[in-house]
């Protein structure tokens, strides 16, 4: 709207704008007078009967006619600032049922009180300078004609020649009085929503959207992983078993000599073969995680791992997926690491459901001074569980021990 | 899905009547040429537990093979229908077969009815024919196979606090052969110790774990050891 206002006049003019202007200017009067009234018998009351207890019952009720005001006031903002402000505010229905808990929201409170008093009072008067001022001046030919001479403050217009004189200025004032009742207009509206919705609210109301898409970011590799996983299990796994099962049979038919043992050479390679192949579906999403959850999940590649590990995981039933995806793979790539560099005796995997966050750790008994490197896996998953609301963090003194720590929230 | 109905044929001995339920055609396919190499008579071959259940109603076989993860929500269908058959016909010997090591899975199979054998096998382990074979025999007789790989996978996530705490390591250690469907001979020639050390430690086992009197104490014993994962 402050850009129409700096347009060029003559679309500004021919332009939806000042009616809306008029139109908000015109719809404050109503309301604020309902709410002056409202807020006039609350406060009265209140104060009268303040000496019983009632009274201060009555003016709690404040609040709540505020909050009714702010409802009415954001969607008349709309007129004007168009896009649907985000209802920020507490409804008054809450509001009454939390009467006695809830702050009150004072904005709100001062804005009602501004509305009742002051807003209504200076849209009137300027509603009525917009409408008076250039309406006698444009009317003035008329009036000559009908009713003689016209007054208009210092000046007296006598003749229809003077009155067709002031019409010109007339138009011009009319004009003037629109920009006029525009700015008043924005003006107010751009203080009703400073008041009634502050940036703050539209701040978070920004982060919430990026981070809502950021999960689903998440969900969408989640899913992808889920795909390919399943087509190498239902694909090239399958057909490695099979493969070890025909090539077991051609065993038993073959009689000893150079033929069976290259079968038994290929047999030994197509087991090798499932078992990489395995290890890699493991490392993409696997699937006793989909089926089982994570305390499964994690015993099995505990399980596999080439130091012992001690694993102690309370978890309540299953957690969501994509908590427990990153949270496995946590634990995998951890274990990766201890195996890898932390010439480790043994590990701890430690898991516990702690006010609705999930808590985890990996502590090995190995050398210690691991660091998160950019782009290693680590950082990935720290990535990953920040997507997730969740931390990352590793101590590593040198000398160990190492603990890799993982929080993500479960709700 | 295919579901194979062969007339009975003249029995060679040892030879088993099976119902197989395997989705994964390719699979199927393969164990179904090795039982039937073995001697084994496969009595239908299906894709779902739904086929499977009806199938060994209505051919009372001496052993059921099944895949765990079958049609339709490639969970656990197969371990479901395993545990009705056993709860259906009591001497029915039951072989799962998994893609990988689940100890939910175990503990589920040993809650379900006792009966007949039972077995837990992963798929890798069918290539190994003769191993495979000689499984399916025990189940057959009535004996229970858990899978060596599954039994590792249980000895190390033992709580604490469960009842196996008061054994020691050398008594778990010959609790987890026993569990491997071993004699107390086999067990003996793995750890290096007499025949007499090893009845020891398994009546040691057998003292200090609260277990039922009216049932065999070592299937009791091993049933305690693999429910304590």
């Amino acid at each position: 709207m402050w850009a129409a206002l700096r347009g060029r006049p003559w679309r500004f003019l021919c332009s939806s704008w000042p009616w809306r202007a008029l139109a908000y200017l015109a719809g404050t009067v109503p309301v604020a007078l309902v709410v002056a009234v409202a807020l006039f018998v609350t406060v009265g009351v209140g104060v009268l009967t303040a000496v019983l207890v009632v009274g201060l019952l009555v003016l709690s009720a404040i609040p709540i006619v505020s909050s009714v005001v702010a409802g009415v006031e954001r969607r008349r903002m709309q007129l004007l600032l168009g896009r649907r402000a985000p209802s920020d505010g507490v409804p008054w229905r809450t509001r009454l049922r939390a009467l006695r808990t809830m702050p009150v929201a004072w904005r709100e409170v001062g804005y009602t009180v501004l509305l009742a008093v002051v807003l209504w009072v200076v849209d009137a008067v300027a509603l009525g300078l917009v409408a008076a001022v250039p309406g006698v001046l444009l009317a003035a030919p008329v009036l000559v004609l009908l009713d003689g001479p016209v007054s208009m403050g210092p000046w007296q217009v006598d003749t229809p020649a003077e009155a067709w004189l002031v019409v010109g200025p007339g138009l011009l004032l009319l004009a003037a009085g629109l920009y006029g009742a525009t700015l008043l207009a924005a003006a107010q509206a751009s203080l009703a929503r400073i008041l009634l919705d502050p940036q703050q609210a539209r701040l978070a109301e920004a982060v919430a959207e990026l981070r809502r898409s950021r999960v689903s970011l998440v969900d969408a590799f989640e899913t992808e992983r889920r795909r390919i996983e399943r087509d190498l299990h239902d694909g090239a796994q399958q057909r490695l078993v099979a493969l070890t099962m025909t090539l077991g049979r051609a065993e038993l038919e073959i009689g000893p000599g150079a033929g069976l043992d290259l079968v038994r050479e290929a047999h030994g390679q197509a087991e090798a073969a499932l078992l990489e192949l395995r290890s890699t579906v493991r490392g993409i999403h696997p699937r006793v995680l989909v089926d089982h959850g994570l305390d499964a999940a994690v015993h099995e590649i505990a399980d596999v791992s080439e130091v012992p590990v001690t694993v102690d995981l309370r978890l309540p039933g299953r957690l969501p997926g994509p908590v427990e995806a990153a949270a496995y793979f946590v634990v995998s790539e951890a274990l990766t690491n201890v195996v890898r560099h932390a010439t480790a005796r043994s590990v701890r995997v430690h898991g516990r459901i702690a006010e609705d966050r999930l808590v985890l750790t990996v502590v090995d008994d190995g050398v210690g001074g691991a660091v998160v490197r950019a782009g290693g896996g680590l950082a990935g998953l720290a990535v990953r569980l920040e997507a997730l609301d969740g931390e990352l963090s590793v101590t590593s003194p040198a000398g160990g021990p190492t603990e890799v720590r993982a929080t993500c929230p479960v709700s | 899905m295919p579901g194979e109905l062969s007339p009975g044929s003249g029995a060679r001995p040892g030879a088993l009547r099976i119902v197989l339920a395997e989705d994964a055609a390719l699979l199927r396919e393969g164990l179904l040429a090795i039982l039937e190499r073995a001697g084994h008579e496969v009595v239908a071959a299906v894709g779902d537990a739904e086929a499977l259940l009806a199938f060994t109603d209505a051919t009372v076989p001496d052993v059921v093979i099944t895949d765990i993860r079958m049609p339709p929500t490639h969970t656990d269908e197969g371990l479901r229908a395993a545990a009705e058959l056993r709860r259906r016909h009591p001497d029915l010997g039951v072989l799962v077969l998994s893609a990988y090591v689940a100890d939910a899975y175990v503990a589920e199979l040993l809650e379900s009815a006792p009966g007949g054998g039972i077995g837990y096998l992963l798929k890798d382990r069918v290539g190994h024919v003769r191993e495979f074979l000689d499984s399916l025999a025990r189940v057959a007789a009535g004996e229970m196979v858990v899978d060596p790989q599954v039994v590792r996978s249980l000895l190390g996530r033992r709580r604490d606090d469960g009842p196996l705490a008061s054994l020691t390591d050398r008594e778990r250690e010959v609790l987890a052969l026993m569990a491997e469907g071993r004699t107390n001979g086999s067990i003996a020639a793995e750890l290096f110790v007499s025949e007499a050390a090893v009845r020891k430690h398994v009546g040691n086992i057998f003292a200090k774990l609260p277990l039922d009197p009216t049932s065999d104490r070592r299937v009791s014993a091993v049933l305690a050891y693999l429910r304590d994962g």
